[in-house]
């Protein structure tokens, strides 16, 4: 989806002239769109599998992102723009207004996932039946996909596009191995993201570094120590759990040896 | 008035009919296996119905009215794998979506739908894994978490998609004895069936289904030797088409 979104924040900005996050947000919403649209096509009137037309689709696109933030930056005084920023983010380049629209956006999200919390969780686990009691699928699932390239759009500006994804999908992981239950897990995942936002940023400033591989790389190790070290599902405390099992099983076997001796 | 009235339903993918004209009317409070070889349009007819896909041609009526307006009425149990079953959350909470057709847009549930969905848990056999994460569920109790979620539903009419499939002996008993309860409470049942076996003894009413309506009826009847035979194209060996039949 980041992927997807860049052509059309680089056409957005060609035909605006400077950066804007509201005209980003719609030239994303727009690419992000075609890109769907394109995968969907591929899907329905080709053999070609979902996750191979995602990668055929958003690679065309990312490179298509790419030729022109290449093209924006040798013309335009795409330098001063700070729309090269966009690849690997920077934290540092965000003004007065982008923080204000970042606030409000956060906000505006925060509240439309409180509110159809409910809805969102069932389309996701079970569509057809979501359908069937006559939730309205297709719109919630709309506004959804939009909820995610407002946040792409957002966070292009701080980790970059090449990073989004990871930015996304990483937290989420992380949170997956403390919780089994989806409402805790949304705010786990929301604290882990801010985390490793706030730490990558601090690094970021002081050691200047772009701000994005960063931010991924504390996600990072937020999710190795979860998947390590997690209560339940981690790694280390399932062989922990194992070796005790192990154990005790062997000692039931020699003390019944020793009472048939 | 009949609960459900379907007319000359047909579905086409990629301008292929997969299912012709297929029209039957289910009298109230009857238990309907839908029968029919692998590719034969069982699930589609499902689907097609409930208007997951859409349909070439066709209405279906519910209680008299078109099913877009009697939504509420219909409960749906879809095939067991058709959901990512290491999703985050527990038995209770499946259940519970049951009744968010009932709680409506963005409201929380109340105490009574938890304690709704908490009877039928109970009524599946469930109730002390209420609390368990699915994915630590095995295959037979996932499917009676889906049968407890349709209950919670308080439908009239039920459509089943294989709950039979991959299930353990005490949950087929399980679900039976649930399809045979729904019925005394005046429930209309369809079922897509696999197991030609047990189809006497389970269903009142029969579908047999080949991309068009073989038969339709009740099963003493219609669940004969030659109907099986052209259900299936003649794959039944006669031996067991006669065992089947009895």
């Amino acid at each position: 989806m980041a992927h997807a979104a860049l052509p059309g924040i680089c056409i957005a900005f060609l035909l605006y002239g400077q950066k804007s996050l509201l005209v980003f947000l719609i030239g994303a919403a727009c690419s992000g769109y075609i890109a769907t649209v394109c995968i969907q096509f591929i899907v329905k009137h080709t053999r070609i599998k979902e996750d191979a037309a995602i990668g055929i689709v958003l690679s065309v696109f990312f490179g298509l992102g790419i030729v022109l933030l290449t093209w924006i930056n040798q013309h335009e005084g795409g330098n001063q723009s700070g729309i090269n920023d966009f690849l690997f983010g920077k934290a540092a380049s965000l003004t007065g207004s982008d923080v204000n629209v970042l606030t409000v956006t956060a906000i505006t999200m925060i509240t439309t996932i409180l509110v159809f919390f409910k809805e969102f969780k069932i389309i996701t686990f079970d569509r057809a039946f979501a359908q069937g009691i006559g939730v309205p699928v297709s719109l919630l699932n709309g506004v959804l996909m939009f909820l995610i390239v407002s946040v792409v759009v957002i966070g292009l500006q701080a980790v970059g596009v090449v990073l989004m994804s990871a930015l996304l999908i990483t937290p989420a992981l992380a949170a997956r191995y403390w919780t089994e239950k989806l409402e805790w897990m949304m705010w786990l995942a929301g604290g882990f993201g801010a985390l490793s936002g706030v730490a990558g940023a601090y690094i970021s400033l002081i050691a200047y570094v772009p701000t994005g591989p960063l931010v991924i790389i504390f996600a990072t190790m937020l999710f190795i120590c979860s998947f390590l070290f997690a209560p339940k599902r981690g790694l280390c405390s399932k062989m922990i759990r194992r070796y005790i099992q192990r154990r005790t099983l062997r000692a039931k076997q020699l003390y019944k040896r020793g009472e048939q001796a | 008035m009949n609960p459900l009235v379907v007319e000359q339903v047909t579905v086409a993918y990629d301008r292929q009919l997969v299912l012709e004209d297929v029209s039957f009317s289910v009298p109230e409070g009857k238990l309907v296996g839908i029968i029919g070889p692998n590719g034969a349009g069982k699930s589609t007819l499902m689907k097609a119905m409930l208007n997951f896909i859409p349909r070439m041609h066709g209405n279906v009526f519910v209680y008299g009215k078109p099913y877009e307006k009697q939504r509420h009425l219909v409960g749906y149990v879809p095939q067991r794998n058709s959901v990512d079953w290491d999703f985050p959350t527990n038995a209770l909470d499946v259940v519970l979506m049951g009744r968010y057709g009932h709680i409506g847009l963005w409201k929380r549930p109340r105490k009574e739908d938890v304690d709704i969905a908490m009877q039928c848990l109970d009524k599946v056999g469930m109730l002390p894994y209420a609390k368990r994460q699915i994915s630590q569920l095995s295959g037979g109790q996932q499917q009676r978490v889906f049968l407890a979620r349709a209950l919670a539903q308080d439908a009239s009419v039920y459509f089943m998609d294989e709950p039979f499939v991959g299930v353990d002996a005490a949950t087929e008993k399980a679900i039976v004895q649930l399809l045979n309860e729904l019925k005394m409470r005046g429930k209309t049942v369809l079922v897509v069936h696999h197991d030609l076996q047990t189809v006497r003894d389970y269903f009142d009413y029969v579908l047999l289904l080949n991309k068009r309506v073989i038969a339709f009826g009740e099963t003493e009847s219609v669940f004969t030797y030659d109907h099986i035979q052209k259900t299936y194209g003649g794959k039944v060996t006669f031996l067991s088409a006669a065992h089947i039949v009895g």
